[in-house]
């Protein structure tokens, strides 16, 4: 198909590189430096989708990101995205894109029979219908709403492309390349300030591309690009274009967005698709621009409709015609322009004009060339179901409320104009409060709130030569703050010939006997009648018109529809505008993808891999791992072909009879040191700890002031002032933080300092019947007999050459050590285990068999310590001191902490001896009570028991202590389990602790 | 997100930072009797003050100081910032 509406040589797209792409399966063409929208205008197609609630056709309403119909499903690459704006999309080479909201097609499509049904989805439809019956919302009512709502489809498939997160520092960040983020940035750039100047469009100058206008006896575009070029050569200038900085945050950090790869074909390799700007700036000048505002009359959402300004960037920057039978329908110069631009392209326009007598040069120069212009006229209606093709016009009163006689008048496009609306989005994103102008009809920003100005048009300033004059003035004396430096820059003179007056009118009266729709937000299908009937129901808030008509609820967030909106609630309310308050601007601006948020965090980029210096020896030995905080650690070593279960049962097993190896490396490790660190300890832990001597380890428990158990682990004095404490793996961050806490805020007076040692020391726990004879091999010259190295002993040893700490303390209940030595030498500690431990069969085992290990023998772990229990509940009440204070201990004292029937850990085995109990699953007395069944526990920890050959539990019961013996029921509905279950002692394995001694 | 002025590092991102509650309350001394009332006032009840709000910060991905933060907790301005054992004005 050929490019029908396409003008010769006039815009500045790349004619010579002809780019292929196609629009709902048909091939079309189109040039380098088109956007989809521009490329499908020039090849004639204005039906690009379907409304979200009626289905109504919908065409190209702007040109950019205000943009609130044309939303199409892209493919590119083999991969999709949705909610794409045809009018940001730039053309490339094989783009595809379908439209949405439509099916089975738009051209024909069976969801606009919504549009014959309209009078019965009104305002609140939803809420008012779907309440009733309850029983049919979820097997009718939301299986039909999430089919008919939505603009597009998310791919489901895992995205391969990259997105980058960068920060950065700068002095001024300036949000737009318009004249006034232009001339600001330069006079800022002069004076050696460090500038980020963001545009979000490919091209940079803003409306200084599409106006009338000269700077400095230049076209406003060429001095626009003499600017750009000059600014890119300065080392303290970025400029950026495909930007958009689309949140303002606290204390002067903004987001932008930067499309680096959405204009091409494929993303290059090594470059990211988008990339996430956190810009911390000291200074923002917003130089956003404006957008123009619609003006309301029937059916306004018939394609060929567009505001004024799209239709002239079209025609400027991309050559294309949006219609070649112009109507013009404006209340202020802005119309006029375009109107210029039709008639010099040999088009003929017709202007309606809502004012009488307006006058201006740019008017005198419309007159002289002969356009057709139509004063105190007004489109009453546009006629066309797809495609406009005539309108009904007439003229109007002075007063705006009587119409003439309806005449029709032959078009194929009207492009309106009811002035403009400043982008005041990310001032009052800053935390600005906004104030209503009343020559211009809107709102703009303030007071400054955070360290940001206002320049421009976002400002509500519309007169070229203002802006130029206080942006290059706001650029030097904002730069000078910070640089110091005040060069002088001239101010070039300004030749423009629209005035910035307009008519304050924005809505076409309904002709008497006619009952059309007049849209007010054209995404979500809001019309003025929805608006009435929300205002009849006595909604008088904005923010609940808003929820209830979801009127600026779209993914354009209202760009084109607040106004409006704001006039008709205030004209039917009889307040003023700023009475009735605008809603709240949030971030984003506009639609920003989800996988730039998330930038590189994703998969296994999302948190931090630590692996053990042993990690290479657990790989090659068929370790199969499993994620322990941020920690790799095998879950067992498979042998042939074991499962979980067998695996981990002969690695259990092997430490009950022989001897085992496991990698504690993860456990966290605090050295801490200093002449009051007896006294600390003893405060941060339940147990005595001035008395311990030096060689000693103690387990220990710590609180927080609650009352709940924070941490376990042991804690051995290798001399006078320096102790060497453990955590476990998952709370050692944690614990950290908390003894710094108190000895930085709470006990600043003790001398004692902590340091992270984790990452310092390999671990290798060697824990079983003959693990004291691995030990006597790996320290021959050691005596470690029981009475050299007894229970909770430590000292220290030299391990084939190297510096190791010997413990003798025990998790797996039997005899056993752990060796530490510097992380460096970790692998070569765990081969010379290996070496000298196969003569007793030692074997290596992992995170399951030591969780086996340690539920059958009743010791608590995280499972228990869940950060809901006392030490009473674990058990541990033995280790509370009642001679001393400590972290928490006051709490201890509350009424449900000391309660007789208080909840406690026991053991559960379940009557039958084979079925295995599901973790979480709760206790019960009666299986068969009537729901809910009163919960008197949770199973805590499972395992099969290798010393009995059985399933055993831990639980947390209720009154646990005096439960012993009883018989309960164990219910986990998520697995369709009832298992009855004998309550034991939760020391199921040894419980008299000889072997630890042994 | 907020810029803190740690005062050993200097302006850093809140990213770097941990929260760590009302800077005011004061642990009750060790063994010293006390009442329930007391107790409670120092573990649970904190009063959710809109405006100036003196709290404890930790550069947890700095020098690891806790730092106190003088800040409006309506509006996120940063008064003033102290170190641990500063006293504040």
């Amino acid at each position: 198909m050929s490019q029908d509406f396409r003008l010769d040589s006039v815009g500045l797209i790349n004619r010579d590189i002809k780019l292929s792409f196609k629009f709902n399966g048909k091939k079309y063409f189109g040039y380098e430096g088109d956007t989809l929208a521009s490329a499908l205008l020039a090849n004639g197609v204005h039906l690009v989708g379907r409304s979200f609630k009626y289905h109504r056709p919908r065409g190209f309403f702007g040109a950019g990101v205000d943009e609130p119909y044309a939303i199409v499903q892209l493919y590119r690459n083999n991969e999709t995205e949705p909610n794409i704006k045809a009018t940001e999309q730039e053309l490339f080479e094989g783009l595809e894109a379908r439209s949405v909201n439509c099916w089975p097609s738009v051209n024909f499509d069976i969801g606009a029979i919504n549009n014959f049904l309209k009078i019965f989805l009104p305002a609140g439809f939803y809420y008012k219908t779907f309440m009733w019956p309850k029983s049919f919302w979820y097997r009718i009512y939301e299986p039909f709403i999430r089919k008919a709502a939505g603009l597009g489809v998310a791919s489901i498939k895992h995205d391969k492309e990259r997105y980058e997160h960068k920060y950065e520092y700068c002095d001024l960040l300036i949000a737009g390349s318009g004249p006034s983020g232009l001339s600001s940035a330069y006079a800022a750039a002069k004076n050696g300030a460090k500038v980020i100047l963001a545009e979000d469009k490919p091209r940079f100058g803003g409306s200084l591309l599409t106006d009338d206008v000269n700077i400095g006896n230049q076209s406003g575009k060429d001095w626009a690009e003499g600017i750009i070029a000059e600014l890119k050569t300065m080392p303290n200038v970025v400029v950026k274009n495909r930007s958009q900085i689309f949140g303002y945050y606290d204390h002067n950090m903004l987001v932008m967005s930067e499309k680096v790869s959405d204009h091409l074909p494929k993303t290059k390799k090594y470059h990211p698709n988008k990339r996430l700007w956190y810009i911390r700036a000291k200074e923002v000048l917003i130089s956003s621009g404006s957008i123009e505002r619609p003006i309301v009359f029937g059916n306004n959402d018939t394609p060929g409709v567009m505001l004024s300004s799209a239709a002239k960037e079209y025609l400027k920057v991309y050559g294309v015609l949006v219609g070649k039978n112009p109507l013009i329908f404006t209340n202020n110069d802005s119309g006029y322009e375009t109107a210029i631009e039709f008639q010099k392209h040999g088009v003929k326009p017709v202007i309606l004009d809502s004012r009488k007598n307006p006058e201006s040069e740019i008017i005198d120069e419309a007159k002289s060339l002969g356009i057709n212009i139509k004063n105190s006229y007004v489109v009453v209606a546009a006629q066309g179901y797809k495609k406009v093709k005539s309108a009904d016009i007439a003229s109007i009163s002075d007063d705006k409320k009587q119409l003439g006689k309806i005449e029709s008048i032959t078009c194929d496009c009207i492009c309106v104009s009811g002035f403009w609306t400043p982008s005041i989005h990310l001032a009052s994103q800053s935390g600005n409060k906004t104030k209503f102008k009343e020559e211009i009809d809107a709102f703009v920003p303030g007071t400054s709130k955070q360290q940001e100005t206002t320049l421009g048009a976002a400002n509500g300033v519309f007169s070229l030569e203002e802006t130029l004059k206080t942006s290059f003035q706001k650029g030097r004396e904002l730069s000078k703050k910070i640089t110091d430096n005040d060069k002088e820059v001239s101010i070039p003179n300004v030749v423009e010939k629209k005035s910035s007056k307009h008519d304050k009118f924005w809505c076409v009266p309904l002709p008497a006997g006619k009952n059309y729709k007049r849209f007010l937000d054209f995404q979500n299908d809001v019309a003025v009648s929805d608006i009435e009937i929300a205002l009849r129901e006595g909604y008088r808030s904005i923010e609940h018109v808003k929820r209830y008509t979801t009127l600026g609820m779209a993914t354009d967030q209202g760009k084109t529809s607040n106004l409006n909106g704001l006039q008709l609630v205030s004209e039917i309310e009889n307040k003023v505008v700023p009475a009735v308050g605008h809603t709240t601007f949030r971030p984003p601006y506009t639609p920003i993808s989800i996988g730039a948020i998330v930038g590189r965090e994703v998969g296994k980029h999302s948190k931090p891999t630590r692996k053990s210096p042993m990690h290479d020896w657990h790989e090659k030995n068929n370790a199969v791992f499993v994620d322990a905080g941020v920690w790799l650690r095998p879950r067992y070593y498979k042998r042939g072909n074991e499962n979980l279960f067998e695996g981990s049962k002969r690695e259990a097993k092997n430490v009950r009879t022989n001897v085992g190896v496991c990698d504690v490396t993860t456990l966290g490790k605090i050295d801490i040191k200093g002449p009051d660190a007896a006294e600390f300890l003893n405060r941060v832990y339940t147990n005595a700890w001035l008395k311990l001597p030096v060689g000693k380890a103690r387990y220990g428990v710590m609180l927080r002031e609650d009352g709940i158990v924070m941490d376990d682990g042991t804690t051995t004095r290798i001399s006078e002032n320096h102790y060497h404490m453990t955590t476990t793996t998952a709370q050692a961050a944690n614990v950290l933080s908390h003894l710094e806490y108190y000895l930085q805020i709470v006990w600043p007076e003790l001398n004692v300092n902590v340091v992270s040692t984790t990452e310092q020391w390999a671990g290798a726990a060697i824990a079983g019947p003959k693990s004291r004879d691995v030990l006597q091999k790996l320290f021959p010259n050691l005596d470690v007999s029981n009475e050299g190295l007894p229970f909770m002993g430590y000292m220290e040893g030299d391990l084939f050459g190297v510096k190791a700490r010997i413990f003798r303390i025990s998790f797996s209940g039997e005899l056993a050590y752990e060796v530490n030595v510097q992380s460096d030498n970790g692998d070569f500690m765990w081969q010379k285990i290996m070496e000298v431990g196969e003569e007793f069969k030692i074997q290596p085992y992992g995170t399951e068999a030591l969780s086996t290990l340690r539920i059958e023998m009743g010791h608590v772990a995280g499972s228990e310590l869940d950060g809901r229990t006392i030490p009473y509940d674990n058990a541990l009440e033995g280790l509370v001191s009642k001679k001393k204070d400590f972290i928490g201990k006051r709490s201890l004292q509350r009424v449900a902490f000391t309660a007789d029937n208080r909840q406690r850990v026991v053991g559960v085995v379940p009557l039958d001896k084979k079925t295995s109990i599901p973790e979480g699953s709760h206790l019960v007395k009666d299986a068969n009570a009537p729901l809910p069944n009163p919960k008197l526990g949770h199973i805590s920890a499972s395992c099969w028991s290798v010393e009995y050959d059985n399933p055993f539990s831990l639980a947390i019961l209720k009154d646990g202590k005096n439960m012993i013996g009883e018989k309960l029921f164990v219910m986990s509905p998520l697995k369709n389990k009832v298992i009855p279950v004998e309550i034991v002692s939760s020391h199921y394995v040894d419980p008299k602790g000889e072997r630890v001694r042994s | 997100m907020l810029y803190i002025k740690c005062p050993h590092c200097g302006m850093r991102p809140q990213i770097e930072f941990s929260y760590g509650g009302d800077a005011s309350v004061k642990r009750p001394e060790l063994n010293k009797e006390i009442s329930d009332q007391e107790w409670d006032d120092f573990v649970y009840n904190r009063k959710s003050l809109r405006g100036k709000h003196l709290e404890l910060w930790q550069h947890i991905s700095g020098c690891r100081q806790w730092i106190k933060v003088e800040r409006d907790t309506a509006t996120h301005e940063i008064f003033k910032t102290f170190k641990a054992d500063e006293e504040v004005a």
